[in-house]
């Protein structure tokens, strides 16, 4: 390694030598670098979660467009829309077909507690509305009161829920009704709600006596192949011109969505703060490291002022440390918040994982933070006085 | 060398305080002394006299308050970091507590004293020059050895190495034989007077070995901060 480091750096590893004289210091700075590590990436796993959840929902369907209630800013908030703007919608001549989805909530009192469930209504029929996966499971969902439900639920076993057939199907009570389960599929819950329950149309009127045929909670369209969909959009407003709707491309109000959910709802935001004090509490402990670093040196630094080595230098060998840390911290820290997200999944089902875009940011970010606090923590080399050496 | 003349350091009326107001306290007085190139001065005088102010003052180690030292050609007082760097490039230090970087090995620290010449060595060169340096100095069996695995007159040693390995202008001096018997303190000081001979280096050295006084070309004794005697040789 100092070889190696020797002709990476063009001179003698001092910060590497320096840091691997002393093991002890050596391994409670990594250790220290790894929590750091550890910090950060279990805070953007969580917060991570809440971007997968939100963007679960959409993955379901399949469209082009959405008409919504003015004040619904997330798939499961605001207020019904007039299936009558459905039929509007349907005659632009790009419009090649359209689906009222329903959603709301159901609970499953069960003996060990209450299961929340979120509920999607959609017409069975209307196969090209959902993803490929969905697709296939509706087939069973004209039954009345069929369900297919989210083997990820948290709260229920996931091993009976992944052994629901529709020839071995289970049943449950919510409201006075008698849902059956016929299936399930691969979901994971979100913030709201345990987890997914999909329906059709006529099943999701009958489980909500309240709710109406005639006013879904949003509308899905899909357009002509090589339509332009913002074009598209812009007409609909135009022939539709009703101010309390918001018609919008499927992916704006899908990053719309996320970004209510990231900064407008408390979650979100404390999420996005707890990044923002992990990345803090990383930066100070790498500070720490490096600064009580410089300052067990101090003397050996103010001999080589003597010498006549310029302020670069003793950067170059800070930061030379500062990234060895970086590298050497890392590589636990992943292990260890991985164990931890995997653990949080498991006892939470939220989605909270650490993906690989999310592990090369964060090394980017501590080899940034090492540098940035590497670069803080020469300061104290000034303290390095030179003449005190004699 | 830079040949600015015979002299590699002239001072002229150079004083010195620490601290200010009530506390400042004077440490050197109106010092006029020069150094003739190539030449070895032992700097004498009780504990507190101002020798070792004056050593770090004509050395770019501490800024210059008033009066004037030129070395090697260049006025320190005002000078920017940048110059008192490349002075410093340009000198030898041999400390008292000698001072070695614990983390590298005897020829590591050497190389240090190469390394920041810039001269182009590559890393075989580096260390040849170093080890040939580490046995002039009687450390050829040590040049692996952490500074920690080293006696104190063996690391002693390597910091002289250290000092000389990269052919200075000027060595200052701190005692430098105070923890090495008689034959290594007597090298090492015999060292420093042949590269006064063949190199021209100069050298200014702090000490109160009665040993070294003969070899010494010139003494100069201070007192309180006021230089109260020059002498050449053994006063």
């Amino acid at each position: 390694m100092t070889h190696l480091l020797e002709r990476l750096l063009g001179r003698l590893p001092i910060g590497w030598l320096q840091l691997t004289h002393n093991r002890a210091r050596l391994y409670s700075a990594i250790a220290g670098v790894s929590f750091a590590n550890v910090l950060v990436i279990v805070q953007l796993g969580i917060a991570g979660s809440m971007t997968t959840a939100t963007l679960q929902q959409y993955a379901y369907f399949d469209a082009d467009i959405m008409i919504s209630a003015e004040d619904a800013n997330s798939m499961t908030e605001g207020g019904n829309v007039a299936r009558q703007r459905l039929f509007q919608a349907l005659a632009d001549p790009d419009i090649t077909g359209g689906v009222s989805l329903f959603v709301s909530n159901l609970t499953w009192e069960r003996p060990e507690g209450q299961v929340l469930l979120q509920v999607f209504g959609i017409d069975p029929n209307a196969t090209d509305f959902l993803s490929p996966i969905m697709a296939h499971k509706v087939a069973s969902l004209p039954l009345l009161n069929a369900a297919i439900i989210d083997r990820k639920t948290r709260g229920l076993d996931a091993e009976m829920l992944g052994g629901i057939r529709p020839h071995s199907p289970e049943t449950f009570e919510s409201s006075g009704k008698t849902i059956t389960l016929v299936d399930s599929f691969l979901g994971g819950g979100g913030f709201g709600t345990d987890g997914y329950l999909f329906v059709s149309d006529q099943t999701f009127l009958n489980l909500f006596a309240k709710r109406i045929s005639g006013a879904p909670d949003h509308i899905l369209l899909q357009v002509a192949r090589g339509a332009d969909v913002g074009a598209v959009v812009s007409r609909l407003r135009k022939t539709i011109g009703d101010k309390t709707l918001r018609i919008r491309s499927y992916a704006e109000a899908r990053a719309q969505d996320l970004a209510y959910q990231n900064t407008q709802r408390p979650t979100g935001l404390i999420f996005g703060f707890g990044v923002v004090i992990g990345i803090l509490v990383g930066i100070v402990i790498v500070y720490q490291v490096l600064s009580t670093d410089v300052a067990a040196h101090l003397r050996e630094y103010a001999t080589f002022k003597a010498m006549g080595y310029g302020h670069g230098f003793f950067l170059g060998i800070v930061l030379e440390e500062a990234m060895i840390l970086a590298i050497f911290g890392f590589a636990p820290g992943v292990i260890v918040a991985s164990g931890l997200l995997s653990i949080l999944n498991a006892k939470t089902g939220l989605p909270v994982a650490m993906t690989g875009e999310t592990a090369i940011m964060v090394f980017v970010g501590t080899l940034a933070a090492c540098a940035l606090s590497g670069a803080i923590a020469t300061r104290r080399l000034a303290a390095a006085d030179p003449a005190d050496l004699f | 060398m830079s040949g600015a003349g015979e002299n590699a350091i002239v001072a002229k009326g150079l004083n010195h305080w620490f601290g200010t107001g009530e506390a400042r306290k004077q440490a050197i007085f109106d010092v006029n002394l020069s150094f003739r190139r190539g030449s070895l001065t032992v700097l004498m005088g009780p504990s507190g006299s101002g020798k070792t102010t004056f050593l770090t003052l004509i050395g770019c180690l501490r800024d210059v308050m008033d009066g004037s030292v030129r070395m090697l050609g260049h006025e320190l007082n005002g000078a920017t970091n940048a110059t008192n760097e490349a002075l410093r490039r340009r000198s030898g230090f041999i400390f008292q507590a000698h001072n070695l970087h614990e983390s590298l090995s005897a020829i590591q620290n050497v190389m240090m004293g190469l390394q920041v010449h810039g001269r182009g060595l590559d890393k075989r060169q580096s260390r040849e020059a170093a080890a040939h340096m580490l046995g002039l100095v009687g450390l050829a069996d040590r040049v692996d050895y952490l500074p920690g695995n080293l006696s104190g007159g063996q690391k002693q040693r390597v910091a002289v190495a250290r000092a000389l390995v990269g052919n200075p202008e000027v060595v200052f001096a701190d005692e430098p034989t105070a923890a090495l018997d008689r034959t290594s303190g007597m090298n090492v000081v015999q060292m420093l007077k042949r590269l006064g001979a063949e190199r021209g280096t100069t050298t200014i050295m702090v000490t109160h070995d009665g040993r070294i006084l003969e070899l010494a070309d010139r003494i100069i004794t201070l007192e309180d901060g006021h230089v109260v005697r020059e002498s050449d040789g053994v006063p």
